[in-house]
């Protein structure tokens, strides 16, 4: 299947923190064919390793996608039979009203209720906080609501993938089904001179929890971690210069620094050197605010070479994301290309 | 031992770039062990070989050799650096203050006017001004770290650096080293990275070492300033003895017998509890099954400023402290 298939199936499925086993049957029916061993471990995180091709000592290269996302969970009912519920992940309150979601295993469609604005003339200025919030999935009483849909109800975010104007794409969850999908391109590709040992893991929103139980177990030399980052690249206002994180269509974007961790300057180096000399696009994320899985992956054991690579993405965190499928295509080029090309000199100090 | 400490506070080295402190710290303490190398991270370990026997403890010494920073974000059309911070940095304290890139490159800090003249700026105000004319001609890239640029003075009793916070903990490892004869312990001397943003260097060597007993070596703050927060700590005291700081509470045993081994060697100590703000040691205690940690703290005003002041005094009694405790039996 092709990578913006990939994407695409993978966007669709529910899998918010700690749900993630609809997303991970995806992805082993994506690799079963590909890999060399394939397990799950106690947290649920997909494990697979790709062999090296020849027997050289080789380097075992880490490359990690989170299959979670952000989205709610139900805490209770109100008596008209509204689902109340919190956020898992971070989502900002503001961007919830009105927008549409499944609830549960079957796909419960519901809407996140908004006042009208006939009748709204003194609250439609005002964020509602969450826990304010219901989720109406059409039941008129408590008992209807409770029956559909218990305490600890997993919801999501229920957006259509689509092809949208100049070879972008929109849709949920592409933090970081946009990693997964390029990790399972990545797998399904022929061998390269190093092992892979691939990560698909739980748990990232909500603390980077799966990915630190991920590399103890793997116990790699160096680590990628691939995910979805920000690109805030909307027209600024007039006389406004400032660093809009990432931009679409600039290619993937390499990390040097985030509140989680400092990439490794000699894998930082290796990256953009092998986007140099392989002509292919990249810009660096902004350093700063934000994480990934390698902030987990570095620390583990006695510690792990690690960067991250993401691919831009408008309006993370949201029912409907944006990004250019040129720039998947690119995550998967110089991601691989690195990799390939990463030896133990590179890591030489 | 004030030329190692010149040495070591006017090098570059912010959290995640140790490159050039590391090479400096690595000609100081040539020769004075029987093996060293270097962690995935970038972590110096040293390791000293004791005499053995049945009380011979594997004890692991940390100072932080990183140091808090800028890194560049953004560079205007003007060629004007926007700035985050590497670790705890106040937007203030960086106003008019010069910095240093890896190459060596210089440039000054300032802040936009603000509308609002009493209110201080936010991180985001801040820009780096590095003598280019516009952005084409900037040397400077997005991702570039740099350091703060003070040179060492000495007062004599006491003395101000750039970065006491942790180079006079590494100076301190050093001198150590330097006058360690004789140990029965296995003694890991770790100048670790990234203390300042995640304490990834410490975590991390302690989980490659596997020490029986753990010392964080790193200043505190002071409670002997104009208004300052109550703190029962003050410069020219002598070495503090951490019971707690803001995310560990010290190993009871490791904190008695550093108390035992100062009051033997009749070193005047005080004890440190410290509300914000935490070392090395809060990491390597959770590290494989727990480890015993404690922390020597040395005395130090003006933390995170670039004018770090600490006494000469406390400096030489932290050395004879840990000589103290290595050459004799740990028992925790």
């Amino acid at each position: 299947m092709s990578l913006t298939a990939n994407l695409r199936k993978l966007s669709e499925i529910p899998g918010v923190s700690g749900d993630e086993r609809a997303v991970r049957k995806r992805i082993e029916d994506a690799i079963r064919d590909h890999v060399d061993e394939m397990r799950v471990d106690t947290l649920g995180n997909l494990l697979a390793v790709k062999k090296a091709r020849g027997d050289r000592r080789r380097l075992r290269v880490m490359i990690d996608a989170h299959m979670d996302e952000v989205g709610f969970m139900i805490v209770g009912c109100s008596s008209d039979g509204g689902l109340k519920f919190r956020a898992v992940g971070s989502i900002e309150a503001c961007i919830l009203p009105g927008k549409v979601v499944w609830v549960g295993p079957d796909r419960i469609p519901g809407v996140i209720g908004v006042h009208p604005i006939h009748l709204a003339y003194k609250r439609i200025n005002e964020v509602q906080p969450i826990d304010s919030l219901v989720i109406d999935i059409g039941a008129s009483s408590q008992e209807q609501a409770e029956g559909a849909a218990r305490s600890g109800t997993y919801a999501s975010f229920a957006t259509p993938v689509r092809s949208i104007g100049g070879g972008k794409a929109s849709g949920k969850a592409f933090d970081d089904r946009a990693g997964c999908a390029v990790l399972i391109e990545l797998l399904c590709k022929p061998r390269l001179p190093v092992d892979i040992l691939a990560a698909f893991t739980v748990q990232e929103e909500v603390g980077l929890r799966g990915a630190r139980a991920a590399a103890h177990a793997l116990n790699p030399d160096a680590a990628f971690a691939l995910d979805a980052t920000p690109a805030n690249d909307l027209p600024m206002e007039e006389g406004e210069d400032r660093s809009p994180n990432t931009r679409l269509d600039d290619g993937p974007a390499v990390y040097v620094m985030t509140r989680g961790d400092v990439s490794d300057p000699r894998l930082v180096r290796h990256v953009l050197n092998v986007g140099e000399k392989r002509g292919i696009p990249h810009q660096i994320r902004q350093p700063g605010a934000g994480g990934t899985d390698a902030g987990a992956i570095s620390k583990s054991r006695g510690g792990v070479p690690s960067v991250s690579i993401s691919t831009p993405c408008r309006y993370i965190h949201s029912p409907a994301s944006v990004l250019s499928l040129a720039d998947l295509q690119n995550t998967v080029a110089l991601v691989r290309e690195s990799v390939a090309r990463l030896t133990p000199q590179a890591l030489k100090r | 031992m004030k030329d190692t400490i010149k040495t070591l506070v006017e090098a570059y080295g912010p959290s995640g770039f140790e490159d050039q402190i590391r090479g400096i710290i690595r000609k100081e303490i040539s020769g004075l062990s029987d093996s060293i190398r270097v962690s995935p991270l970038g972590s110096l370990i040293a390791v000293k070989k004791g005499s053995g026997g049945k009380n011979a403890k594997r004890v692991m010494l940390s100072a932080h050799m990183d140091e808090i920073g800028l890194m560049v974000t953004h560079i205007d059309a003007n060629g004007y650096a926007r700035v985050t911070n590497i670790g705890g940095i106040r937007p203030l304290h960086c106003i008019g203050q010069r910095v240093a890139f890896a190459d060596g490159a210089i440039g000054v800090v300032h802040t936009e006017r603000l509308d609002d003249a009493s209110k201080a700026p936010a991180m985001e105000n801040l820009y780096v001004d590095t003598g280019t004319r516009d952005k084409a001609s900037s040397k400077v890239k997005v991702g570039d770290a740099a350091g703060f640029v003070q040179p060492f003075v000495d007062l004599g009793q006491r003395m101000i650096a750039k970065t006491m916070d942790d180079r006079i903990g590494c100076a301190i490892l050093v001198e150590t080293m330097r006058r360690l004869a004789r140990t029965p312990h296995e003694v890991h001397f770790v100048f670790s990275v990234q203390e300042e943003i995640t304490i990834a260097g410490a975590r991390t060597a302690a989980y490659a070492i596997n020490p029986d007993v753990a010392l964080a070596v790193d200043v505190t703050l002071t409670g002997d300033t104009p208004k300052a927060l109550p703190m029962a700590v003050e410069l020219g005291k002598g070495p503090a003895i951490k019971v707690q700081d803001g995310r560990m509470i010290a190993h009871t045993g490791v904190k008695d017998l550093m108390v035992r081994r100062a009051e033997e060697s009749k070193i005047a100590y005080q004890l440190e509890i410290l509300r914000g703000g935490t070392t090395d040691a809060s990491e390597i205690q959770l590290v494989r099954e727990g480890i015993p940690s404690g922390c020597l703290s040395i005395p130090c005003r003006f933390v995170h400023t670039q004018s770090e002041m600490v006494d000469i005094g406390d400096v030489l009694q932290s050395v004879n402290l840990l000589l103290a405790i290595l050459r004799k039996p740990i028992e925790v």
